[in-house]
């Protein structure tokens, strides 16, 4: 017999609270990164050798601004879901593993934020 | 009767049974599908880090020719190529592997057979994108 109430099964959200979010959250990033990857991995080849003025007016293009923006956006959400994984799977300390998920998180959030302000800093010259 | 299981008591008080346990993880042999799903985590943390220097190159390349230039020499030694092919070969792996991944969300390749041969076939697929990347860079590498 089961001791779950209707509206709890009907949320279907699970014990943890948050369902199946996370999940297609990580899976979701990881489709977004596939071309997004290749796009970068074959841009870096191209200035691999190639000087500061040259990859800067690469980099200032709008396409190439925007694309290397979304690019930390997805890196960056996408690690913080795998990394979150890995501290919940090994950190069994309670207080350590609720303080290293929390600095995790703002860890990710700045670092996103000192990429998207450079990639900002890029693209309008300054 | 049966006598009651040797019981030890662990420190935090819990009763704990002497019973033979499950195999740990060191008793086994490492299998291709085994050492593949730990590297797919090992290649991820490692991606995380190498997000750092995503960070570094971005900004880097936003304050200047001096920062940007002194990464791009440091780059192109021979331990800064080594670090570079590491980081590319992990990106290509964790991204195969995570195609191999998204096949098992939907339910295929489950059979022992399709999974040995995905896993060869991820590991083949990294190594010829990362070396094809590296002639492209060779190639295209001075690029604009």
């Amino acid at each position: 017999m089961s001791f779950r109430t209707p509206l709890s099964r009907a949320q279907g959200l699970g014990a943890a609270g948050h369902g199946t979010s996370h999940f297609w959250a990580q899976r979701v990033s990881a489709v977004a990164l596939i071309p997004l990857s290749v796009w970068f991995v074959y841009s870096i080849a191209a200035i691999a050798d190639a000087r500061y003025e040259a990859v800067r007016a690469w980099a200032s293009q709008p396409a190439s601004a925007l694309l290397l923006a979304v690019f930390v956006v997805g890196v960056f959400y996408h690690a913080q879901l795998g990394l979150q994984v890995v501290i919940e799977d090994y950190v069994r300390t309670p207080w350590l593993r609720v303080s290293s998920l929390v600095l995790l998180r703002m860890l990710v959030f700045l670092l996103a934020a000192a990429a998207l302000f450079a990639v900002l800093r890029i693209a309008l010259g300054s | 009767m049966r006598e009651p299981d040797d019981l030890s008591t662990f420190p935090g008080g819990m009763k704990h049974s002497t019973r033979p346990l499950s195999p740990h993880l060191q008793i086994y042999r490492p299998q291709l599908t085994s050492v593949l799903s730990i590297a797919h985590r090992g290649t991820g943390i490692l991606l995380a880090a190498g997000a750092l220097f995503l960070v570094y190159w971005l900004n880097a390349l936003a304050s200047g020719p001096d920062a940007f230039n002194f990464l791009r020499d440091l780059a192109g030694t021979w331990y800064g190529q080594g670090v570079l092919l590491g980081f590319c070969f992990s990106l290509f792996y964790h991204l195969c592997n995570g195609i191999r991944h998204l096949f098992w969300d939907a339910g295929l390749g489950f059979e022992l057979r399709t999974a040995y041969r995905s896993g060869k076939a991820v590991v083949a697929a990294s190594l010829v994108l990362t070396a094809a990347t590296w002639v492209a860079a060779a190639f295209m590498g001075g690029g604009a």
